[in-house]
């Protein structure tokens, strides 16, 4: 739909951070690289997609937020130094943050494609699209949501072992 | 009722959960297994439910083995005789296949792992989980429903960001009513071998899971400090307990393991009180 196109077409390049192991680093990577590339004067967003273990939150100290909607969707909670780095992460539609977020493929299905489409980004020059760990719905699901957009391509994550 | 028969032969089932991804679930189960199997006398079972990153196969040193079919269902991989293993690793033509499976397809290879296994009578049966709180879970606690769980053993490590997803699971635990045997907190601590002082790697900013296990009322079996050996015994297929048994961590492990036995063989009693 016109209001799906619209919310993505202002981001320029669309990234994703992958692994298939956890625990490497992802979300501390997509973390660092959102402040470097934020440091380097780009227009930059976070997309967490990791519903069962959303860590981004707390990496920049917004884990008590919430978020509202607008006209457009969802508006992203602005953090960083000068408060100018979108995020959307599922951290924030939770009621109590030690609630586990149990849910089966097809739910989380739906929830990932509402987060693609409906947050409006503005215009951006990179979204860094943070996943969890495996290669199952979420991951599934976000690269077919993505499909249609500016995909620049994935960075993948691992440590030596 | 297929399940339920398959189940009854098996005397202690124990979950290893963490909610968080690369905290040591593996590496814990694996050596879980061996600890126990260290007794002869027990029958041990080791199933790898963790689809899209099955790291069972490779750290028992069963890598590129096979399957086999016979008259009474799929027969588990044997690293001793009396340690069996099952993991999809074993079902994939090459290691570095992805399995890009959605949530119904996973559930449905799990049931039939419990389902057509032939186990045959075993102690102890080990689930090695992936990372989170989804179908695997799910799954994985309503098929066992069959049979009983002892209970999970949670690993964490100890910074916040890792105790952050271990708190969901433990509410996970708490929803479908599993009992949580405790928890185990991995690379807590290193001591140099050269200079012999001790680093924090993962500095427990928030108390650690000692303090998380206070402020939930959940018992702490133990905490594991790093030791690069046992990534290696993982890389090599080798029990760490076996490689480097003067090791702290060693000694760490083995009085979890103990614990964890008084704690099955504890429920049991009670159990055959009640009957």
């Amino acid at each position: 739909t016109l209001a799906e196109r619209a919310n993505l077409a202002g981001v320029r390049h669309i990234l994703l951070v992958l692994s298939g192991k956890g625990g490497v680093g992802k979300s501390t990577l997509s973390t660092e690289l959102a402040l470097a590339l934020r440091h380097a004067g780009k227009r930059v967003g976070i997309l967490d997609v990791d519903l069962c273990g959303p860590s981004i939150p707390r990496m920049l100290r917004v884990q008590d937020s919430a978020v509202h909607q607008c006209d457009s969707g969802w508006v992203p909670v602005f953090v960083g130094q000068d408060k100018a780095i979108a995020l959307m992460s599922i951290g924030f539609l939770l009621e109590r943050p030690d609630d586990a977020v149990v849910w089966r493929g097809p739910k989380k299905n739906a929830l990932i494609k509402q987060f693609v489409t409906d947050v409006a980004w503005g215009e951006l020059d990179f979204l860094i699209v943070d996943t969890p760990p495996g290669t199952s719905d979420e991951h599934i699901s976000t690269v077919e949501a993505l499909r249609p957009y500016q995909l620049l391509g994935a960075v993948l994550v691992t440590t030596p072992q | 009722a297929e399940l339920r028969a398959r189940l009854r032969a098996v005397r202690h089932t124990v979950l290893v959960l963490s909610g968080k991804g690369g905290v040591g679930k593996s590496t814990f189960s694996a050596l879980l297994a061996h600890g126990l199997a260290a007794d002869e006398t027990k029958q041990v079972a080791l199933l790898d439910i963790d689809i899209c990153g099955p790291s069972i196969p490779k750290i028992m040193g069963l890598e590129g083995e096979q399957v086999h079919q016979s008259g009474s269902g799929w027969s588990p991989v044997y690293v001793e005789e009396n340690l069996g293993v099952m993991s999809v690793g074993f079902l994939l033509s090459s290691p570095d296949d992805a399995v890009i499976w959605r949530g119904p397809k996973k559930n449905g290879l799990i049931k039939q792992f419990l389902r057509d296994v032939d186990w045959g009578e075993v102690d102890y049966l080990i689930v090695d989980t992936p990372p989170g709180t989804s179908d695997e879970h799910l799954s994985i606690v309503q098929y066992l429903s069959a049979t009983h769980i002892d209970g999970a053993v949670i690993v964490t490590t100890p910074q916040e960001v890792s105790l952050q997803d271990v708190r969901k699971e433990i509410n996970f635990c708490h929803k479908v009513k599993l009992p949580i045997i405790g928890v185990v907190e991995n690379m807590s601590g290193f001591v140099c071998p050269k200079c012999k002082n001790e680093s924090q790697i993962f500095p427990p900013t928030t108390g650690g899971a000692e303090k998380m296990c206070q402020n939930l009322s959940v018992s702490l079996l133990g905490k594991v400090p790093l030791d690069p050996q046992i990534g290696k015994s993982c890389d090599r297929g080798q029990s760490f307990l076996a490689e480097a048994p003067e090791s702290p961590a060693t000694l760490s492990y083995r009085n979890i393991i103990q614990r964890i036995q008084e704690y099955c063989e504890q429920h049991h009693l009670q159990e055959e009180k009640i009957m």
